[in-house]
């Protein structure tokens, strides 16, 4: 199969991803839409790999996957911590500096 | 198709020949040119052990004592190289192409190392607030794990427990910065922008008092900061899909075509220009993000006002000077080839940077706030160097980022001294009269404005003529007139901080400027110092800067 079709995916799961992020108003939703976003820039890592058959892109991959998962660690405590404290994940809801 | 039997006949050699182990090479690390990045990376790490084994009550002190020595030695490392010639004759590509070791990466390591040295100290300040149960405390929260105003946070309080953590955090973001303006290939670029981000968006929400705006200021930088990194990995994916390489040095050859072997896979990419196009896009506005310019700016102001104030200052100096300098070596190693494509961009960024940035500081009313609208004009200003396309374009960068991050680590500083019974004051109305009360905090906070101005023998001054003159020199003059007339804004309002500071009459239940211990002074006094003397005698640093304008391919 032609990867420029797996490019075609990763560029639509990539949007979708980015439209997540702007619509969701759960700060754990927004966040996996983040992670749909990395994981989209994985398999278009992994397309281009096999398209210029060097495999650079697959090891760039393995390497997302670990920062992918250092930023749940961070991002998990953040919102766990927010969430404790208004009882609401909503990133509507966190507005007290808004001018 | 070929591209598809390349990638089999790499399997099937890796599975049947006779010993594969010996084949690969190990790779080649000159431990002696990366070992800035190293010492900080290993008192990190030593870092989180002191905060496994040490008892709680000495960790505060070797924490401290770690992390000075760390970053002192990591200042004495790049001083030696930097005498060893490696910031210009013996400039070179260390770590099997991952790291460039060449002047503008020394000197800007050298200038995130005495930042965070002198960002250490504001870190440590344990005077400020008044002693909570007979235990002093500093500007982070006793235990971030608990709800602001529970019981359990009054029982961590009470029992005197301090966040230690800060220490090793700040390390870790300091060693991510080293790598970052230093990195050569893509991934180094990503996976450096991750190390310093995230113990940046944890540090945010750690502050001691308005822990609510504390952690509300993580979330957005948390969130925005990863959109961000995401659309930054998807442009290194196009770009990698456009060069089949993520080293700098072959994307710059493939865009320029003087590469020397071409695969037909290559051919076949090499002349896709869109994935060229928006993979460089999606990269810089990565880069743009990081540095707060327009558009990219939305989340200074929040995170600036609401992240513990010393972490603030730390990553207002320290995150612009390190994703300033990877900017500048993504486009003039990466991308001189599309020299005539992201320029007219830079130049509609520039210009709405720092008018934007200087009009809408006008209406702040919170101290904090205006000081992180001051400096998306600053980044503003600081890309008018960039778009220069010159040398002395990078070394008026190199000498505009040393002179702003001492400003601007010195200014909140200050803004940690002024408090009242919740904690800071940073609402502008409080500061009226502090002149009248604490002449000496509010001169020194005035200097810091007038530096921040522009104003004549002040740091500020020669920062701004060499990025204009730099800006002016490389064509473009027009962006230099948008950058005089925004500072000329810009001005207004520091000054109107100065005037009401002097010249208005002290509140009657108004803030108390603390008195701080030697450390938040002597962070002050260097502020002071280094404005004033590379206000005054700017030659020697501008020819330093000159002298590592100079990128390594």
């Amino acid at each position: 199969m032609n990867p420029v079709n797996y490019l075609y995916l990763a560029a639509l799961l990539f949007t979708i991803g980015a439209t997540g992020v702007l619509i969701r108003r759960n700060a754990i939703v927004v966040f996996m839409c983040v992670e749909l976003m990395l994981n989209a820039c994985n398999l278009a890592f992994v397309a281009f790999s096999r398209m210029h058959g060097n495999l650079d892109g697959q090891i760039i991959a393995f390497f997302t996957m670990v920062v992918a998962a250092a930023e749940v660690v961070v991002g998990l405590a953040i919102i766990v911590s927010l969430f404790r404290s208004r009882h609401s994940a909503s990133v509507d809801d966190a507005s007290l500096m808004k001018l | 198709m070929s591209a598809t039997a390349a990638v089999h006949s790499l399997w099937t050699t890796a599975a049947t020949a006779a010993d594969p182990i010996s084949k690969i090479d190990a790779p080649k690390i000159e431990y002696g040119q990366l070992a800035p990045t190293l010492i900080v990376v290993g008192a990190a790490v030593l870092g989180v052990l002191v905060e496994a084994f040490v008892p709680r009550r000495t960790r505060y002190y070797a924490q401290m004592f770690v992390a000075v020595v760390a970053l002192a030695a990591a200042f004495a490392a790049v001083v030696a190289l930097a005498a060893d010639g490696y910031g210009t004759t013996k400039a070179g590509i260390a770590a099997m192409g991952a790291i460039a070791v060449d002047g503008p990466a020394l000197f800007l390591q050298g200038t995130i190392l005495l930042t965070a040295l002198v960002g250490l100290f504001t870190f440590a300040e344990r005077r400020l607030d008044p002693e909570a149960h007979g235990n002093r405390v500093d500007s982070f929260a006793a235990q971030a794990a608990s709800v602001p105003g529970s019981d359990s946070e009054k029982k961590a309080v009470k029992a005197g427990f301090t966040t230690t953590e800060v220490f090793p955090l700040l390390l870790f973001a300091v060693a991510g910065m080293l790598i970052f303006p230093a990195a050569n290939d893509l991934l180094t670029l990503f996976v450096a922008l991750e190390v310093f981000s995230l113990p940046l968006y944890l540090l945010c929400a750690l502050a001691r008092r308005k822990r609510l705006m504390s952690q509300e200021a993580a979330v957005k930088y948390f969130l925005l900061g990863a959109f961000a990194s995401a659309f930054t990995l998807f442009g290194i994916a196009l770009l990698y899909g456009y060069s089949g390489s993520m080293s700098y040095a072959t994307i710059a050859q493939v865009v320029d075509g003087t590469v020397p072997d071409v695969t037909p896979a290559l051919a076949d990419t090499m002349g896709n220009d869109a994935l060229l196009l928006v993979g460089a896009a999606l990269l810089v506005m990565g880069l743009l993000f990081k540095v707060g310019a327009v558009p990219f700016h939305m989340w200074t102001p929040d995170v600036y006002q609401g992240a513990p104030t010393p972490v603030t200052g730390f990553m207002a100096a320290a995150t612009k000077v390190a994703a300033f300098g990877a900017l500048l070596r993504v486009l003039y190693v990466v991308l001189p080839g599309l020299r005539w494509d992201w320029r007219p961009v830079m130049w509609a960024v520039a210009i709405v940077t720092m008018l934007a940035g200087a009009v809408v500081a006008i209406t702040q009313t919170d101290i904090k706030r205006l000081l992180a609208y001051s400096s998306i004009a600053h980044a503003g200003f600081i890309l008018a160097g960039v778009i220069a396309a010159t040398p002395s374009g990078v070394s008026s960068v190199l000498f505009y980022l040393a002179a702003y991050s001492f400003v601007t680590i010195g200014a909140f500083a200050v803004v940690t001294l002024v408090r009242d019974a919740g904690g800071e004051a940073t609402h502008l109305s409080k500061w009226a009269g502090l002149g009248r009360r604490s002449p000496l905090v509010a001169a020194v906070f005035a200097v810091f404005l007038l530096a921040f101005a522009g104003i004549p023998l002040t740091s500020g001054f020669a920062g701004k003529f060499a990025v204009f003159k730099a800006a002016a020199e490389g064509g473009a003059a027009p962006l230099v007139v948008v950058g005089v007339v925004s500072s000329a804004i810009a001005a207004f309002f520091y000054i109107r901080v100065i005037v009401l500071m002097f010249f208005s009459e002290p509140r009657p239940e108004g803030p108390t400027v603390a008195v701080p211990s030697p450390l938040t002074m002597t962070a002050i006094g260097v502020g002071v110092a280094v404005t004033v003397v590379l206000g005054v005698a700017p030659q020697y640093f501008l020819q330093l800067a000159g002298d590592a304008g100079v990128f390594v391919r």
